[in-house]
């Protein structure tokens, strides 16, 4: 009985997501269900009109030579017509069926996209892009999956209605008879709905794990082919496209026993009407046409029935479907801020205060941090592999707020800033660049809101406008997923120019220039230096970039080591071991 | 030698369409024997169902011909008395039960024996797919969308399979069913036959000029698909950037328009969805008139009785479930294939790097490196390397230096055969790269590229990939010959650590640790580090340096680095400039004389050196 349980409680989920996805687009809904009611009456009409023919066309002209209270002409256009409003509602029916679910699948796109776009940037570092990709894709398709069939599903209702209807018009006895077969379908149907459920799920479980493999392996095709990997990434996938192959071979051999019962039940039901018809049509109850007609009732069922079951079986995956939307989609959007706090002009100061960090449950990156930063003073911070810099570059900028402590820029805490206005205030340039799939001037101008000249300037300062007009196109060049076309070097400087153009009052590099080469990172470094109007944060490597520095900023163990100015730092053993060590490997 | 590159079309391309479906069929056969195999048994059990369906109407004609006897018609028919045979009418029926039965059996074996095919040959095309990517050449995997390549061992392949469950069934039986019909049709007249034939006859043309622009619709609306896709990964993948430059509103506006453009495709192609299921429909009324008509004014001449007319009729009805299901499977039908043919696109696509039929061993020890004339272009691009020649001695210790876009980079590709060159031949101890089997060439040469990229497992299962069979212990050494075990020391779970997904959990340099490790795991004759240590801090750089250089012990050593520090310590300097290879020789050799490497040189000294700015 628990399966039994579940399985109800599984379709009236079932039904709560139905009622959500039709409220959200009732009208083509509507449309769709009235399209298949026609439908179903004109099927229904279509057997007995067949049935009509037979008594008073057919039978008639055999035996006398004359049609009987039917015209020949009569019963081809009382045809003809019962056929093509049939077709009329199957048309309405289909096309607004899928323009509901479409409409549907567009609105919560819509969604996910206000959610994606909005919710704060730890959320998405916590949850993995795969996953929020499927959303987006598979699982939207899957939760309206279940709106296809709907109509054609309420129109089998109207169906069995009307049938049983013509059935009990045409004898009692007979249609109670015939009558029977719909709670056997009905229980059939029940019966394979449960039992399909758990195997069904196992497919769709396997499908993403197969995705996930493919994703994966693709996404490291130079690993894979410098480490000589494809036959052991071939296996891997192998064995998870086995499993789905065996979980879906099992599904199939399920779905062929019911639907071989399924198909034939209509069948069975015919030879029953005929025995049972034999009698009454010998008692006088029964015309010859009218059991016809009921004859040809059931042939035209076996469809639309299994229509039904198709129906019941996109249920579970649809509700497990959504309720994996509906996790991102319940999540709140942080409030927008109405007033956002007023800044001074001019290069701006940051203060850090006691600000600690760590990622989920494991050891604090940053442990009570605090230093300050002078208006268009130029701040490096340095420290080893995985000291935390970069995370304190994405704190600085106010991407992510900080576990304790507050960080203040302009004299104004970050989270009294709207995103608007930090995003004016301060420009941050990636370790990893990222460009989108467009042309180098939408990559640049992010906002779309500045001239020619401004994103040509910008480009220059970063030294990209060399490479740039090298390029057939130019600014106009589309480069291609993730940037890709370009070097790590060029895309490194396609990035720096994005954060100049905005003018920022304070620039955070984060490693900016790692991949460019040393005689192109000394033309940018010495732009930057004429244009430093503003104060600038950067997370360094090379000793070069480290005097453009004020000051700097030695994080260890993720506390401030030391802070001060590069010639008294070296006076450190540790300072001195960590950014001096090319200079004493080349003595 | 000179071999040029055949011209190759983008895996990107999805216009075009001059395939018509009977040709994906053809090809898909050849590439999945398993369809083939399960054919010839499931037409004739087709049969043996198409008999069983057929009872119906032969129940229905033999009970009212003979079963049921018009006493006396009046013009009213319930005036009219029959006369019942119920005996033979009750034996008639119970025969028709046993074939029904018996075609369920039959429909249920059909059914499993096609699903079991059908998922084999789905799971071996799948393989095939998997394994032909890996094949690509980076080029390819550079040029094509991530998700594009994804999309053909997923989605694509699940139209296959979804089209396996439901719609394979229907075209296994339902034709056979039709045929089936038809001759019980011609049995009782073939006159009524013809007058159905002929009334059917335009479905086809009709069904075939929809089925093509349908098959265009679906090919717009996967296009707009992997649009709307690449729209979402950005704004996920770029959260950060959008988030840092106020770019929401934008790339919102982006992602509706892709999700609004995907819509219109759709809906296009369910126009021609709604329109392909009706024609059956309308064109079964009109074959049902017209043999209503015919049958009634040439009763007498066509020799006809009125049981026979009621089952001809009958018959027609009877025409219209498998042709309505066959329009209803049409859907699925045009995705199987449209998914099909693309799969079948990447297995015909032609790689540019061919593995050798029966390959030559690398000679194991230190590889000695020849590049004779050596010239490559990305298809159809200007040249990015002209004429390299060189000759690099085994167990020498090679920097290769240049500005961004000078080719150095390539040339390291062209040494690993990620590529092969479009001109001239690269020698490892002797051998031509292209005849070499794929297995020595593992052995022989280790890359270690810029990008850091990590399966999402720990950080010891990511090291043993750098060597089959690697044990626990081994997989330490490899960290401890790198002096690594201060990194990891610093780690919650050490060497267990979850990387994440592509290694987000770790920074850059970090994961550049992790593929060094790697390398040093394996044993090759030829270790090639291309940008290996980028992103790591000068300190633990110069540390790798030392390690790295006691680990090249007996083995050759390339190294691409704009970290001069590199070519200082090396035993060869290789300057590349605009795809030429400009200046060789050692660093001291090269340092003071005028050229490029010198004006590199004093830019990274500039660099590195606090004093130069004062």
């Amino acid at each position: 009985m628990g399966v039994r349980v579940a399985n109800e409680s599984v379709l009236r989920r079932g039904a709560t997501l139905v009622y959500e996805h039709i409220r959200l687009h009732p009208v083509p809904f509507a449309i769709s269900v009235v399209g298949a009611g026609v439908f179903a009456g004109c099927t229904v009409l279509a057997t007995v009109v067949l049935g009509r023919i037979t008594d008073e066309v057919v039978i008639p002209v055999f035996e006398t030579g004359q049609t009987g209270s039917w015209s020949l002409r009569f019963a081809v256009f009382a045809l003809l017509s019962v056929s093509l409003l049939r077709v009329a509602g199957v048309v309405i029916r289909r096309y607004f069926a899928a323009l509901t679910s479409e409409r549907v699948q567009s609105s919560i796109r819509h969604r996910l996209v206000d959610q994606y776009l909005g919710l704060p940037l730890s959320w998405h570092q916590e949850t993995p892009a795969g996953k929020l990709l499927a959303h987006a894709d598979n699982d939207t398709e899957v939760a309206t999956d279940v709106l296809h069939p709907l109509p054609f599903s309420l129109g089998v209702v109207f169906l069995v209605l009307f049938s049983a209807i013509s059935l009990i018009l045409v004898d009692l006895p007979l249609a109670i008879v015939a009558l029977a077969i719909f709670p056997t379908l009905a229980f059939l149907n029940r019966i394979y709905t449960t039992t399909i459920e758990k195997p069904a799920a196992a497919v769709q479980a396997s499908v993403g794990d197969v995705a996930t493999v493919a994703h994966e392996s693709f996404d490291g095709a130079l690993v894979v082919k410098t480490l000589g990997r494809a036959k052991a990434e071939a296996q891997r996938f192998g064995s998870a496209v086995e499993e789905l192959r065996d979980r879906r071979i099992r599904v199939g051999y399920i779905r062929a026993t019911f639907e071989a019962i399924l198909d034939s039940l209509p069948n069975i039901g015919i030879v029953v009407v005929m025995i049972v018809g034999a009698y009454r049509v010998d008692a006088g109850a029964v015309r010859p046409g009218e059991l016809v007609q009921v004859a040809s009732l059931f042939s035209v069922l076996a469809f639309p029935m299994r229509v039904f079951g198709y129906f019941l079986e996109t249920v579970p995956p649809s509700v497990v479907a959504k309720d994996r939307l509906q996790g991102v989609l319940d999540k709140p959007l942080p409030p927008a801020m109405v007033h956002s706090a007023e800044v001074a002009d001019g290069p701006l100061e940051v203060e850090v205060r006691n600000v600690s960090f760590s990622y989920g449950e494991t050891a604090p990156v940053l442990d009570d941090v605090t230093f300050s930063i002078k208006g268009g003073e130029v701040v490096a911070i340095i420290g080893s592999t995985g000291e935390g810099k970069s995370t304190l570059a994405h704190l600085v900028t106010g991407l992510v707020p900080p576990d304790s402590g507050t960080i203040l820029v302009g004299r104004v805490p970050l989270d009294e800033l709207s995103a608007e206005a930090r995003t004016e205030l301060i420009g941050l340039v990636f370790q990893e660049s990222f460009l989108f799939a467009d042309t180098l001037r939408f990559n640049i101008d992010l906002q779309g809101t500045h001239s020619e000249n401004e994103v040509l300037k910008a480009a220059r300062i970063a030294s990209a406008a060399a490479f740039v007009d090298e390029m057939p196109k130019g600014f106009d060049t589309i480069v291609g997923e993730r940037g890709v076309t370009l070097s790590g070097g060029q895309r490194q400087r396609v990035a720096l120019a994005r954060a100049l153009l905005q003018r920022p009052r304070l620039l955070i590099l984060d490693d900016a220039t790692s991949a460019v080469d040393a005689k192109v990172e000394q033309e940018i470094l010495s732009s930057l230096r004429s244009e430093l109007d503003m104060t600038t944060l950067i997370v360094a490597q090379r000793v070069s970039t480290i005097t453009l520095a004020d000051r700097v900023v030695f994080l260890r163990d993720g506390k401030i080591a030391a802070a001060g100015r590069h010639e008294d730092l070296l006076h450190l053993p540790a300072y001195r071991d960590l950014v001096t060590a090319y200079e004493e490997a080349a003595k | 030698m000179t071999a040029t590159k055949p011209p190759v079309a983008s895996l990107n391309e999805t216009d075009e369409i001059s395939e018509g479906a009977i040709s994906v069929l053809r090809r898909g056969l050849v590439a999945t024997p398993e369809l083939k195999s399960g054919l010839r048994i499931v037409v004739i059990m087709g049969l043996l169902i198409a008999f069983g369906r057929l009872a119906i109407p032969v129940l229905i004609e033999r009970s009212l011909s003979q079963g049921m006897t018009i006493v006396d018609a009046g013009m009213q028919g319930r005036e009219s008395e029959v006369e019942v045979n119920i005996g033979l009418v009750v034996g008639l029926s119970l025969t028709a039960l046993v074939l029904i039965v018996f075609s369920a059996v039959g429909t249920l074996f059909v059914q499993r024996r096609l699903v079991v095919q059908a998922e084999r040959g789905i799971a071996n095309l799948r393989q095939q797919a998997f394994v032909k990517v890996h094949e690509l050449s980076i080029a390819d995997h550079t040029e094509t969308r991530r998700g594009v390549l994804v999309a053909r061992v997923t989605s694509d392949a699940e139209s296959l399979a979804r089209f396996a469950q439901w719609g394979l069934y229907a075209w296994s039986i339902h034709p056979t069913v039709i045929l089936g019909t038809f001759a019980v049709l011609a049995y009782y007249s073939w006159q009524i036959a013809a007058v159905v034939a002929l009334s059917l006859a335009p479905v086809v043309p009709i069904l075939k000029w929809l089925q093509r622009r349908q098959l265009e619709a679906y090919d717009n609306y996967r296009t707009s698909v992997g649009d709307m896709l690449t729209g979402f990964s950005e704004a996920v993948m770029g959260a950060a950037v959008v988030r840092a430059y106020g770019a929401e509103s934008r790339t919102r506006d982006r992602l509706r328009s892709a999700i609004y453009n995907r819509y219109r495709a759709r809906m296009r192609a369910n126009t021609y969805m709604a329109g392909v299921f009706v024609v059956g429909d309308i064109f079964g009324a009109l074959a049902f008139s017209m043999a209503l008509i015919f049958g009634v004014r040439f009763r007498e001449a066509w020799g006809l009785t009125s049981s026979e007319l009621v089952a001809c009729l009958f018959l027609i009805v009877l025409l219209n479930g498998p042709i309505a299901e066959l329009g209803e499977v049409l859907d699925q039908t045009q995705t199987a294939i449209a998914g099909w043919r693309k799969i079948l696109g990447l297995l015909d696509h032609q790689t540019d790097v061919l593995a050798p039929i029966a390959g030559l061993e690398i000679p194991s020890g230190a590889v000695e490196i020849q590049a004779r004339g050596v010239g490559f272009s990305y298809r159809n691009s200007s040249p990015v390397l002209t004429k390299i020649n060189i000759t690099i001695p085994g167990g020498a210790s090679v920097a290769i230096v240049g500005q961004t876009g000078s080719g150095k980079s390539t040339f390291a590709t062209l040494l690993c055969r990620l590529a092969d060159p479009t001109v001239g031949e690269v020698r490892l101890n002797g051998i031509d790269l292209r005849q070499a089997s794929a297995d020595s060439r593992h052995r022989s040469v280790r890359m270690v590229s810029q990008d850091g990229f990590l399966f999402d497992s720990t950080i010891r299962e990511n090291v043993r990939f750098g060597r089959q069979g690697a044990s626990d212990s081994d997989v330490q050494a490899a960290f401890d010959r790198l002096e690594l075990g201060w990194w990891l020391e610093k780690l919650a779970n050490g060497i267990d650590t979850e990387v994440g997904e592509r290694g987000d959990n770790l920074s850059v340099g970090e994961r550049q640790l992790v593929a060094l490790a790697r390398a040093a795991l394996a044993d090759p004759g030829l270790l090639i580090l291309d940008e290996a240590t980028s992103a790591v801090d000068p300190e633990t750089d110069q540390a790798l340096t030392t390690a790295i250089r006691n680990l090249a012990q007996g083995r050759t050593l390339v190294s691409i680095a704009h970290r001069l520090a590199t070519a200082e310590a090396a035993d060869l300097v290789l300057v590349f400039d605009q795809g030429l290879l400009v200046q060789q020789g050692s660093h001291s050799q090269l340092v003071d004389r005028p050229g490029i490497y010198r004006g590199l040189h004093q830019a990274w000294v500039g660099n590195t050196q606090a004093d130069s700015y004062k």
